[in-house]
């Protein structure tokens, strides 16, 4: 089926995207960028000139090895959540009119939760004291209540709750519009059920798949609050130290150096995953 | 040999009976038609043999196994479904030998058939292309194929042409009954067209409400058919409310007697009576009627006769028009044999 022709997009349209990027997008992003070469006043605060040394700074294995914490923390927290959020969504869109709008109904809701309530509701259901240890030894699994907070479970627990739903959102639109005779199709071709959705159902969702990854991928990569209160300081990723930098040590050209970093390598991991997809698309 | 046995197989879903009780034998390597209104339970049926919905009763044997329990993935039929069900994230080839490769089948084995199978459709040479770049009738072709790639021990397809137009649809039609001649494989065919299931069917299932009003070739079934129903639905057919005597009926007080050769399947008392336009004959007497409308169809003449609140028609060929205007008063006959008297 082909889209009904419709008069050109008059090209003054075009400007208004462009425009609001500009705004909102890129010009903060120069004064970012001018920040992160401006000279440090130690005790005060910077002035505009140009130098290196902010970016220096981070080429030190410390901040090397906070980078790939961030970076391995986000990209496993994509992992686990895509992996939830694929199946959760298969079944959602089968259930009934209904049950799909309850359920995401009660998904939006999560959404409203920010991530403090998200941290400290963790941390507590997690301690020593308040939390699910004291359930677990009332069931006699262990011997005595413990804290299973800071620690990089809690960590990822933390962060898969936040990002979930962006998940099931992503791919709820394009599940929910997968032809059921595709699969059918599949299997009457000689396809078990389970065949069918490796070989028709994920290769035909691999672009919302992929989509859903990125997007929690980055969305979890400027998460700032949940690393402190729910990790150990080695759990602390780029964007807790950005934040530290920048209020708590003054040294706003750090910051902004390590922020446009930040932004460097994961736009880098971004335009990698979607070469490999495209390349794996080609050959196929 | 893959004769087809449905014993007793129905389809609840809630209180509807989309399938109710139909029991049929199908002999090997025929050319079934499903034909009824929509809604009567045709697609349910073919899930049903196809085993994507399981029967609320009654049992299924094919080749005299019975396959009642065996999931669709392990019964080794080909079926062609209404939107196709294509694989837009396969090219052409990989869709057709999409059978075979998830049979763990080598690639070469794979490309060889999908070629052979393509060349039979009659699309040599497309196999590198997506679905997206194939017409309609291409794609209709890519998913006969496919559903013919392993050689299914039974072909389903559901309303595969009605996306066509016309002149591709009546075109395809004798491709679909050719190819199947040619491989010998037992195929049912689901249409709403009963043109389209005349001209191509060795065996007619009429389906009214979930039931099997008629099984037959499709000139019997045509000629004779089992009840007001088939006859109302199949062709024009003149029904019309009579009395069933002995050797005689009678429609609206008038007496007709009734011939050897035509057919009468209901007990005496209130009957119908059902006549196909070809066999009605306009005379100086007979059944009293006024012609109400004349209409030349090229390779037929159409007249329509007004007999109290009824309309019967009548259809001669070019040559013998008769000399008839409209409003004026004639007599109507039944040609002998042309009468077929069902239960009212
Ligand atoms: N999944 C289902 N759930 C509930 N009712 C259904 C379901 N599938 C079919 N039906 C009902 O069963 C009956 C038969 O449906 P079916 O699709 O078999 O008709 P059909 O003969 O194929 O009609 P058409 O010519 O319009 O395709 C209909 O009354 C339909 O509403
Ligand atoms: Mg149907």
């Amino acid at each position: 089926m082909s889209a009904p022709s419709e008069k050109p997009t008059p090209g003054w349209l075009a400007a208004l995207p462009a425009a609001w990027l500009a705004v909102f997008f890129l010009v903060p992003f120069a004064i970012m960028l001018g920040v992160s070469v401006a000279h440090r006043v130690p005790g005060g605060f910077y002035e505009p000139g140009f130098e290196l040394a902010s970016y220096a700074r981070f080429l030190t294995p410390f901040f090397g090895k906070i980078l790939l914490t961030s970076v391995a923390l986000s990209a496993g927290a994509a992992a686990i959540c895509v992996a939830l959020a694929f199946p959760f969504t298969v079944i959602l869109a089968r259930m009934g009119r209904r049950a799909q709008t309850l359920v995401l109904v009660a998904l939006l809701a999560v959404l409203s939760l920010s991530e403090v309530i998200i941290g400290f509701s963790l941390s507590t259901l997690l301690s020593k004291t308040a939390g699910i240890g004291n359930f677990f030894a009332w069931l006699g699994l262990i011997a005595e209540s413990r804290a299973y907070t800071p620690s990089f479970f809690a960590l990822m627990t933390g962060l898969c709750y936040l990002a979930l739903p962006y998940a099931v959102l992503v791919l709820y639109p394009p599940v929910s519009r997968l032809d059921p005779e595709l699969g059918e199709a599949a299997r009457i071709m000689g396809a078990s059920p389970m065949r069918a959705f490796w070989t028709v159902t994920v290769p035909m969702l691999r672009a919302p798949l992929m989509g859903a990854g990125i997007l929690v991928f980055v969305f979890t990569l400027g998460v700032y609050l949940l690393p402190q209160v729910l990790g150990q300081p080695a759990h602390w990723t780029l964007s807790v130290h950005i934040t530290d930098q920048a209020i708590f040590q003054s040294n706003l050209p750090f910051a902004a150096a390590m922020a446009v970093l930040l932004l460097i390598v994961s736009l880098a991991l971004v335009g990698l995953t979607l070469l490999l997809g495209r390349d794996r698309a080609g050959a196929a | 040999m893959t004769d087809l046995s449905l014993q007793g197989l129905s389809k609840r879903f809630g209180d509807v009976a989309a399938v109710d009780d139909v029991s049929l034998e199908i002999p090997d390597g025929s050319f079934v038609c499903l034909l009824g209104p929509s809604g009567c339970g045709k697609t349910t049926l073919l899930r049903l043999l196809a085993g994507l919905e399981t029967p609320s009763a009654g049992r299924l044997l094919v080749a005299g196994e019975d396959v009642t329990e065996t999931p669709a993935h392990a019964r080794r039929f080909g079926m062609v479904f209404q939107s196709l069900a294509l694989f837009p994230h396969l090219t052409v080839a990989e869709n057709v030998a999409y059978p075979l490769s998830i049979r763990g089948r080598p690639k070469a084995e794979c490309r060889a058939r999908a070629e052979e199978l393509l060349a039979l459709v009659q699309l040599e040479g497309m196999g590198g292309r997506r679905i997206h770049q194939l017409s309609g009738g291409q794609r209709q072709r890519v998913a006969i194929a496919r559903g013919l790639a392993i050689a299914p021990r039974l072909f389903l397809l559901d309303e595969p042409l009605s996306a066509l137009d016309a002149n591709l649809r009546e075109h395809m039609q004798v491709e679909l009954r050719q190819l199947q001649q040619r491989l010998g494989v037992t195929t049912v065919v689901v249409t709403h067209d009963q043109k389209e299931a005349l001209t191509m069917a060795d065996i007619v299932i009429v389906m009214d409400q979930g039931r099997v009003q008629q099984v037959g070739p499709p000139m019997e079934v045509y000629r004779d058919p089992a009840n007001a129903f088939v006859a109302g639905f199949i062709g024009t057919s003149n029904l019309l409310p009579c009395e069933l005597g002995e050797g005689e009926i009678a429609v609206s007080g008038h007496r007709i007697a009734l011939d050897p050769a035509d057919r009468v399947k209901a007990r005496p008392g209130a009957a119908m009576l059902s006549v196909r336009p070809e066999d009605v004959r306009i005379a100086e007497d007979g059944l009293p009627g006024r012609v109400s409308f004349v209409r030349d169809l090229g390779e037929s003449v159409q007249v329509m006769i007004d007999h109290g609140d009824r309309e019967i028609t009548a259809l001669y060929a070019p040559g013998a028009r008769p000399e008839v205007a409209v409003g004026q008063e004639v007599g109507l006959s039944f040609a002998p044999g042309g009468r077929v008297v069902l239960p009212a």
